[in-house]
């Protein structure tokens, strides 16, 4: 038999009275560990996906959405561009590469982005089988999405348009798309993304309209020059938006796009048109030079790090709130261990005086109390670890509903470590006190007290 | 050799009276009955013969060692080793069963024990059946025995018991006495009872009575 033994039985006997301790603590620790995990793994998806991007040149709008819905790929974008237009940007010679993103379509709403092999090129992901896209309606696709979806080498399916599955069939286009590669796993936003060379996209809205149907009709920045004010104001009208502009405005300049499409059957550069540029700089100087090309255009371009730091700082404010009232409910969980410790020891000082009769040092009824803190705590603090695993994995569930995107519950951070050991080093804090008393207890007055 | 023996052995309260005790000695195989009313400081001599009391002036010697020559955790030691003591309520750590509250004892003062020696020890009081059990679930009488249980088994050569059947029924005191009787005898210790409990008056011939003059 052990004091750790008897410390260890004496923590059990007590657990119905140490409940709203352990309570406490559990929900202390479990809300800071999962704020923690949380704040690391977004940071981390942030970061991962940030890489190098310098800027993304897009439509006016809010300079965050552009960056949200561009390189995280979660809103909505702000509008398109014309190429013709974005060519001045994207050829100056302080840009050393610009990458282009359009939208337009999704499959079963996974995002379909029409771009270059440069992009996943640029994230550094590989292929797991199959070939990059290079034809149109070729499409690699990342591999959180052909896993989510089934889609095997070879197999073809038919987009919607717009970013959602609205589950509107008239909607869907007619041409198939075939998927000629899969991605490796990056942990980058590839891995949920349908990647097809940008003539898809084209071709893909231009065949439509073709059709009988009003509302298949390209994203163009025709709209954008009837709804500039719209747009900045608010950008989240930006979908309804849209609907209202096929229907009423469209048709008329679609009529005129047609008749121009059946002489040429390539579109021409100025009519092509993309949702954004990712740029990466060459020279130092970029920063200063660019801003003034795009000035009275209707193109924007925002900085990711800025943008991302914004909204880091916002995230945190919350965050950090979280964390002190987090810290709060620790903060009176320990004290709860010490009254609870305390008030023990008042019950039980005959318990101890007589195993000071038997024996029993000073220091051994010290180190039983100190233990018996010891074991309240860590039992706290296992408890909280473990709801805080639930807690990320049930965010997960709901993160993979709203941006095909998880969080990774089991993994342990070093902040972790640290959260562990402040923890175990104030409950030992907290029982100290209560230990020194029966350190010092006068065993004899003790038990004369019959 | 006595196996304790006092002398002008006096205790000062910080506020109250002084007490000054009678000598005390008692040998082998011998029962002391210590007597008194309450307000005589029966419970105080007997904490200053355990030592768990220093006293103001005087000197208690167990087995040939004076208790004023040890200190902190070797008198705790000492103790746990030579002396037994049975306390008027007995008290045991909640959590913990029967058998591993009597090893207690062998635990902190140091002893090497076995499990089977305890059992044994529980089977010689006849609550062997209850050693798995919680002590909280016991009768008084059975706590009772399971305190004498921990003090005799250490082999301690010196027993000291505090108001062992105050607060027991006529049958169950009688009981508890001879069982300590007993395994005095069977140990050859020196069995010293501290009481008002007149019951035990008539059972044991070695008696010391304090009083009130004794202040």
């Amino acid at each position: 038999m052990k004091i750790i033994f008897i410390a260890w039985k004496n923590c059990w006997q007590k657990a119905g009275a140490t409940t709203l301790t352990l309570l406490l603590l559990s929900f202390g620790v479990g809300i800071i560990s999962m704020m923690l995990l949380l704040e690391n793994q977004l940071s981390e998806k942030f970061n991962k996906n940030i890489k190098d991007i310098d800027f993304v040149l897009g439509a006016k709008g809010s300079p965050l959405q552009l960056i949200l819905a561009n390189v995280y790929h979660i809103d909505a974008p702000t509008g398109n561009i014309k190429v013709s237009e974005a060519q001045r940007i994207i050829k100056n010679p302080t840009v050393k590469e610009a990458i282009p993103l359009a939208y337009g379509d999704n499959y079963e709403g996974w995002r379909i982005v029409g771009t270059t092999p440069r992009y996943s090129e640029f994230y550094g992901v590989k292929l797991k089988e199959g070939k990059v896209f290079e034809t149109p309606f070729e499409v690699t696709v990342g591999s959180y999405a052909a896993k989510e979806l089934g889609l095997k080498l070879g197999q073809t399916f038919k987009s919607n348009h717009g970013l959602d599955k609205d589950g509107e069939e008239e909607e869907g286009h007619d041409q198939l798309f075939t998927v000629v590669g899969i991605y490796e796993a990056s942990g980058t936003v590839i891995d949920r993304l349908i990647l097809t060379p940008v003539e898809s996209i084209w071709e893909v809205h231009d065949h439509g309209d073709h059709e009988e149907s009003p509302h298949n009709a390209i994203v163009s920045a025709e709209e954008h020059d009837a709804e500039e004010h719209a747009h900045s104001d608010d950008e989240h009208d930006h979908d309804a938006e849209h609907e209202h502009d096929h229907e009423e405005d469209h048709d008329a300049e679609h009529t005129a796009e047609e008749a121009h499409d059946h002489e040429d059957d390539h579109m021409h550069e100025e009519e092509r048109e993309v949702t954004a540029y990712l740029l990466i700089k060459r020279l130092p100087m970029a920063p200063m030079i660019l801003p003034q090309l795009v000035k009275n255009t209707n193109m924007q371009l925002a900085l990711p790090a800025i943008e991302i730091n914004r909204l880091n700082e916002n995230f945190g404010i919350g965050m950090s709130v979280v964390k002190a009232v987090a810290i709060l409910i620790m903060i009176i969980s320990f004290l709860s261990v010490f009254i609870s410790l305390f008030n023990a020891l008042r019950e039980r000082q005959y318990e101890l005086a007589i195993l000071r009769t038997l024996g029993g040092r000073r220091i051994q009824l010290f180190i039983l109390i100190l233990l018996e803190g010891f074991f309240m705590v860590a039992l706290g603090l296992i408890i909280g670890l473990a709801l805080s695993r639930v807690g990320i994995t049930m965010l997960s569930d709901m993160a993979k509903d709203s941006f095909h995107d998880e969080f990774n519950a089991m993994i342990f951070l070093p902040q972790e470590y640290y959260l562990v050991g402040i923890t175990l080093g104030l409950g030992v804090v907290a029982s100290l006190l209560p230990a020194l008393r029966a350190f010092f207890m006068d065993i004899s007055k003790t038990l004369s007290n019959d | 050799m006595a196996i304790i023996q006092t002398s002008n052995l006096t205790y000062s309260f910080s506020k109250g009276p002084s007490l000054i005790f009678p000598s005390i000695q008692a040998e082998e195989n011998s029962e002391l009955l210590i007597l008194g009313s309450s307000g005589t400081g029966k419970t105080t001599l007997l904490h200053l013969l355990a030592g768990l009391r220093k006293p103001t002036s005087g000197e208690v010697e167990v087995n040939g060692v004076k208790l004023s020559s040890l200190s902190g955790a070797s008198l705790d030691r000492f103790r746990g080793k030579h002396i037994g003591v049975v306390f008027q309520t007995s008290h045991f750590v909640q959590s913990l069963s029967v058998i591993d509250n009597i090893l207690l004892a062998p635990y902190f003062s140091n002893n090497k024990v076995s499990k089977f020696d305890a059992e044994k020890m529980l089977d010689r009081l006849n609550i062997l059946s209850k050693k798995n059990k919680k002590t909280s679930t016991l009768s008084v009488g059975e706590q009772q025995r399971v305190a004498i249980a921990r003090a005799l088994l250490n082999n301690p050569s010196l027993i000291l018991a505090d108001e062992p059947t105050s607060a027991l029924d006529d049958e169950n005191a009688k009981e508890v006495l001879n069982l300590l009787r007993e395994q005095t005898h069977a140990l050859k210790a020196a069995l010293l009872i501290v009481t008002h409990d007149n019951r035990l008056k008539d059972e044991v011939k070695q008696r010391i009575e304090l009083t009130t003059s004794n202040r």
